[in-house]
């Protein structure tokens, strides 16, 4: 099958380079990827106000940014993936899997763009499509390369969703969030499933994210920016997630 | 509490009866172990009546034992699983014991919830897994064979699982305005989805639903967990109309989102394994 790449992916030498102006953020991650609008001369960003960095917002708008962000992120990496050569020679199951993994994340992505079009007023206010990213650290020919980093970006999305539902004010949008957070859950335990193989039987919800209350994880969008920030080359905040 | 009395008075819109019938519903200020509930609850849910919140304390209350309901459901499934000797390899052992453990914790954990609202947990109901002698699950009945009751006790599992994960779902928005409590809801709806994900492809399934295909091997009784499962519209928007190539096929389209069970028609799932 062939798929069409519909996202750049930052080279090496760029993230480097982009990293040599970082500052400290909004969120105040060090060493995560988030980088100040105005220390970067190619920007084109429309969104970009002033210099200063895009902050997501508080309330419904900020969680729909939030999300559309994780999703852009996810739908690039795996858009990578069914570009890649470790797909191309996977088992039949792996395949399945992560074709499946893109079409959801693709879809979400998405669909997270039209709300946002369509319940987000202030054009200056809604997060760029095209924020860029950077895999320089995944090897997208290599098998624990990317079930690994899938792992971490589905384990993430789940736990980023979980710490954001308590910023939803709208009853719709929060069921909505509900009906994609529970696929990631199912993602990241089939991804967790072949990584573990026949090691570890239990680690679909292992004991290493479900705690002894029987909880998954909830993240801040501090935590969930510093697992997947080194990811993200276009600068943002979420400073005021709470309306 | 009654078992029946708290599913029927759930079902029938019971969040919208007036503040007093709800008060007297649940045993506002019955007999509470506050001592107990504070020992056992986390991040400050034994505090949070004191907060102004949109919802008021009884529905959340309402919510919780519904979830109760279903947790006390899937605990006593486990638990009878994994004594019933029809699981015989490590993988499916390792995997029934993993969920057993999760739906143990989740009925203490919500149980204290609900005593630190200042109201009293649902009681356990008595059920019936073989509904009625139509299943034998765990093997009872001498000419059950245990690839039978193996089959049956795997079509249960998802069966309760994809329940669990659209029920959740159905009852988040109730839970807006008390933050601790849906942060703690949306946690545990997450590990019946990761549960639910886990026992689909133990049955050869993918983790995920497309359409509402209730997936081979499902006993047509099942098929209540699936109706609605195949929407394609969300938030008004038709998913399938947002781009084109594989993303966007009516199959993955429904198999990214997920529905909900509204509270009634999770409460008629769960009757049918309830006696009492």
């Amino acid at each position: 099958m062939k798929m069409k790449k519909s996202i750049e992916v930052k080279t090496q030498t760029v993230g480097r380079n982009r990293r040599n102006f970082l500052k400290v953020s909004g969120l105040a991650i060090a060493g995560s990827g988030l980088l100040l609008a105005s220390c970067s001369d190619d920007d084109d960003n429309g969104n970009m106000l002033g210099g200063g960095d895009f902050d997501l917002g508080s309330g419904d708008v900020g969680v729909l940014n939030y999300a559309y962000a994780l999703e852009q992120l996810e739908a690039a990496f795996y858009t990578n993936v069914v570009n890649g050569s470790y797909y191309a020679g996977a088992s039949v199951e792996e395949k399945a899997i992560l074709l499946a993994l893109y079409n959801h994340e693709v879809n979400h992505r998405e669909w997270f763009k039209a709300a946002i079009n369509a319940n987000v007023p202030d054009a200056d206010a809604r997060l760029t499509a095209d924020l860029e990213f950077d895999f320089s650290s995944v090897n997208f020919d290599n098998r624990d390369s990317v079930l690994g980093t899938a792992k971490v970006l589905e384990d993430t999305g789940v736990s980023a969703y979980n710490g954001a539902g308590q910023y939803i004010q709208t009853p719709l949008y929060l069921t909505l969030a509900g009906k994609i957070v529970s696929v990631e859950a199912r993602h990241a335990a089939a991804i967790r499933s072949l990584i573990s193989g026949s090691a570890d039987f239990t680690a679909f919800a292992g004991d290493d994210i479900i705690d002894s209350n029987g909880l998954d994880l909830a993240a801040s969008p501090e935590e969930v920016l510093s697992a997947a920030g080194g990811f993200f080359v276009t600068p943002f905040t979420y400073k005021n997630p709470k309306a | 509490m009654n078992i029946i009395k708290f599913l029927d008075e759930f079902t029938t819109d019971q969040l919208q009866a007036p503040m007093s019938s709800r008060r007297a519903m649940f045993g506002q200020l019955g007999n509470i172990s506050k001592k107990a509930a504070m020992l056992a609850v986390p991040f400050g849910l034994a505090t949070m009546g004191n907060k102004a919140q949109a919802q008021s304390s009884s529905d959340v209350t309402a919510v919780l034992n519904l979830a109760l309901t279903l947790e006390y459901l899937e605990d006593e499934f486990y638990d009878l699983a994994l004594q019933s000797g029809v699981l015989t390899t490590a993988k499916s052992q390792a995997i029934y014991a993993q969920i057993a453990k999760h739906e143990s914790q989740h009925v203490t954990f919500l149980t204290s919830a609900i005593e630190a609202q200042g109201a009293t947990p649902v009681a356990k109901p008595t059920f019936d897994f073989t509904v009625g002698g139509a299943f034998d699950p765990f093997m009872n009945n001498a000419n059950t064979t245990q690839a039978t009751a193996y089959a049956q006790l795997l079509a249960l599992a998802q069966a309760f699982e994809d329940t669990g994960v659209r029920a959740y779902k159905g009852q988040a928005a109730n839970l807006i305005g008390n933050d601790a409590v849906l942060t703690a809801a949306l946690q545990i709806h997450s590990v019946e989805a990761r549960h639910a994900s886990e026992i689909r492809r133990l049955r050869g399934l993918e983790g995920w639903i497309t359409g509402n295909q209730r997936g081979e091997g499902m006993p047509e009784a099942t098929q209540a967990v699936y109706n609605g499962e195949e929407n394609v519209t969300q938030g008004g928007v038709d998913v399938t109309t947002l781009g084109s190539g594989t993303p966007f096929s009516v199959d993955s389209s429904t198999q990214a989102y997920d529905e909900i069970l509204t509270g009634d028609q999770a409460v008629e799932i769960a009757s049918l394994f309830i006696v009492s």
